[in-house]
């Protein structure tokens, strides 16, 4: 059962002439790829549409299909049929290849996430390194989304955005280190198997050490602000700048910025699986029946609605708020994070490791959150890039 | 395939030499340094490939394009994009491609043959990194931290 789907994928390509198996393997897993995801966004705008709407208070989509089950396929028809509107101004070549330029490096980021055993699509040596270096055309996408929309309203979210990409990317990066300094790896498959392991019934995760728990969290935050999403969704504030660099786009490739979005929320959470929580591990010992591709997307799915949980109960931050926390605050603990990742290291197994490294994370994070209170001054703000 | 790629890489950087709107020169920019990074790729060298798109692409564009749009804006320059001395410095760069074309030539190094192929992972360039070019690395890493904790410094001092 565990193995379901890769012995399939075998059976498939052996029927293929021997030269073009490599050819046809790739095929399978991409379309894997695409088709997973590409449903998960599906049923993620559902769940999140539906869940929002119960926080607060309403039914939310109820109109197609039995419980609004079929408002996705209702929303692909409309975006598919609506007419593609272009500003006269807009820089045509440009307007038209930024939602590509999101798209395409999304998807393969997914490339290197171990979906369960046996089920990564490319086994690089430097994976983690592929996922971030793919990531850093996303911020290009929406420059020239911004940029070739001749608006200032999605010119000011272009900016917006890629202010918070970079910033919010120093402690994303540096929170992943933790983990390939533990492991001695780059390579996602490698950093599962390092996880792998039950001592008493419970799993060897990284989450469960004390650098790793404070690795997940600033993790967790950056990534949320990486994919743009509340309470870091100031590039897209409506009320603030309408919809921000995407204002100027309609039906199909507004669609398209939609996908990317949320398939890049699944490739960092699923990163975050892989990096934190064991990756298609089973959290107890006496769990590792159930197959582990279920357990990916158990997980994956669990985060999703984290998200979402998130997005309905956090207000939204001002732009001062977010680049302090981002340099004063997660700089500073995931810094801090590396070292305490270097002690457990090297400081022989047992309780006094866990006090030390408790210890350094658990003082950074009173000392630093103090020391930021107290020199708060609340003055008058200036603004720059709105 | 590497032909392929040489010729995007130079298609794009031609195209930022040649084109009038200086943000699709940036763009253009970008196209070369994705064709160069695909060529360390190609070549075997991941690790470099994968870093060559994260500096590059991922920081040193957005730089370029941050500057463009914070100093004299996207608007498309009203001379001609050829300078009047450009035959002055077709000449000078046809000099220094000659002078490095005959040092390369009388090189002992070219004759020696082919050296065996280097397995570059990315285990292997840690470990080299860690023991024999550390200094290298520490100086380096002093170096950036410092540059870092000077912009943060400037920006400061700007605020008050």
């Amino acid at each position: 059962m565990d193995q379901v789907f890769v012995a399939f994928k075998q059976w498939l390509v052996q029927l293929a002439p021997a030269p073009w198996q490599p050819v046809l393997s790739g095929l399978i897993s991409v379309a894997a790829i695409i088709g997973t995801f590409a449903s998960l966004f599906a049923i993620t705008t559902l769940l999140e549409r539906k869940g929002l709407a119960r926080m607060q208070n309403r039914y939310g989509p109820n109109r197609v299909g039995p419980f609004g089950l079929l408002q996705p396929l209702a929303d692909g028809v409309k975006a598919l049929t609506k007419e593609d509107l272009v500003p006269r101004g807009a820089d045509r070549v440009v307007h038209f290849l930024a939602p590509l330029v999101l798209v395409v490096p999304v998807f393969l980021a997914l490339a290197v996430v171990p979906v369960g055993r046996n089920m990564t699509a490319v086994d690089l040596d430097a994976g983690v390194l592929f996922f971030f270096a793919v990531g850093a055309a996303t911020e290009l996408s929406v420059f020239m989304a911004g940029w070739s929309s001749r608006n200032k309203y999605s010119l000011l979210g272009a900016m917006r955005a890629i202010g918070q990409m970079i910033s919010y990317e120093v402690p994303l990066i540096l929170s992943a280190v933790t983990v390939i300094m533990a492991t001695g790896s780059l390579s996602t498959v490698t950093i599962v198997a390092a996880q792998a392991g039950y001592s008493g019934g419970w799993p060897h995760w990284f989450v469960l050490t004390p650098w790793g728990l404070a690795g997940f969290v600033l993790f967790l935050i950056a990534a949320t602000a990486e994919s743009n999403r509340s309470p870091f969704d100031l590039p897209e504030g409506e009320s603030e700048i309408i919809a921000g660099y995407y204002i100027e786009y309609s039906g199909f490739k507004f669609a398209l910025f939609f996908l990317g979005e949320y398939i890049g929320m699944f490739a960092v959470s699923g990163l975050a699986i892989t990096l934190f929580l064991g990756g298609w591990h089973a959290p107890f010992s006496f769990l590792t029946w159930v197959p582990s591709y279920a357990w990916f997307f158990a997980k994956l799915l669990a985060l999703i609605g984290l998200f979402i949980w998130v997005r309905g109960t956090l207000p939204r931050l001002r732009m001062d708020q977010l680049m302090n926390f981002a340099w004063k605050f997660m700089l500073p603990m995931a810094l801090v994070n590396i070292l305490a990742a270097g002690l457990w290291r090297f400081v022989p197994p047992g309780p006094v490791r866990w006090v030390v490294c408790s210890l350094l994370v658990a003082g950074a994070y009173v000392g630093l959150g103090r020391v930021l209170f107290e020199r708060q001054q609340f003055a008058k703000r200036t603004y720059r890039y709105g | 395939m590497i032909t392929l790629l040489g010729i995007v890489t130079l298609a794009g950087a031609i195209a930022a030499m040649a084109l009038r709107n200086l943000v699709h020169c940036a763009l253009a920019l970008v196209v070369a340094f994705g064709g160069l990074a695909a060529l360390y790729l190609q070549l075997g060298a991941q690790f470099v490939g994968f870093a060559q798109a994260l500096v590059y692409i991922g920081a040193v564009a957005i730089l370029i394009v941050f500057a463009i749009l914070l100093t004299r804006g996207s608007e498309g320059p009203q001379r001609r994009v050829f300078s009047a001395s450009w035959a002055v410095g077709a000449g000078v760069a046809l000099a220094v491609f000659g002078v490095l074309w005959g040092i390369l030539l009388s090189s002992r190094a070219l004759p020696a043959g082919m050296p065996p192929e280097p397995v570059a992972t990315a285990r292997g360039i840690g470990d080299q990194l860690m023991t024999k070019y550390i200094l290298p690395l520490e100086v380096l890493g002093l170096l950036l931290t410092a540059a870092l904790i000077g912009a943060v410094i400037i920006a400061i001092k700007d605020e008050g």
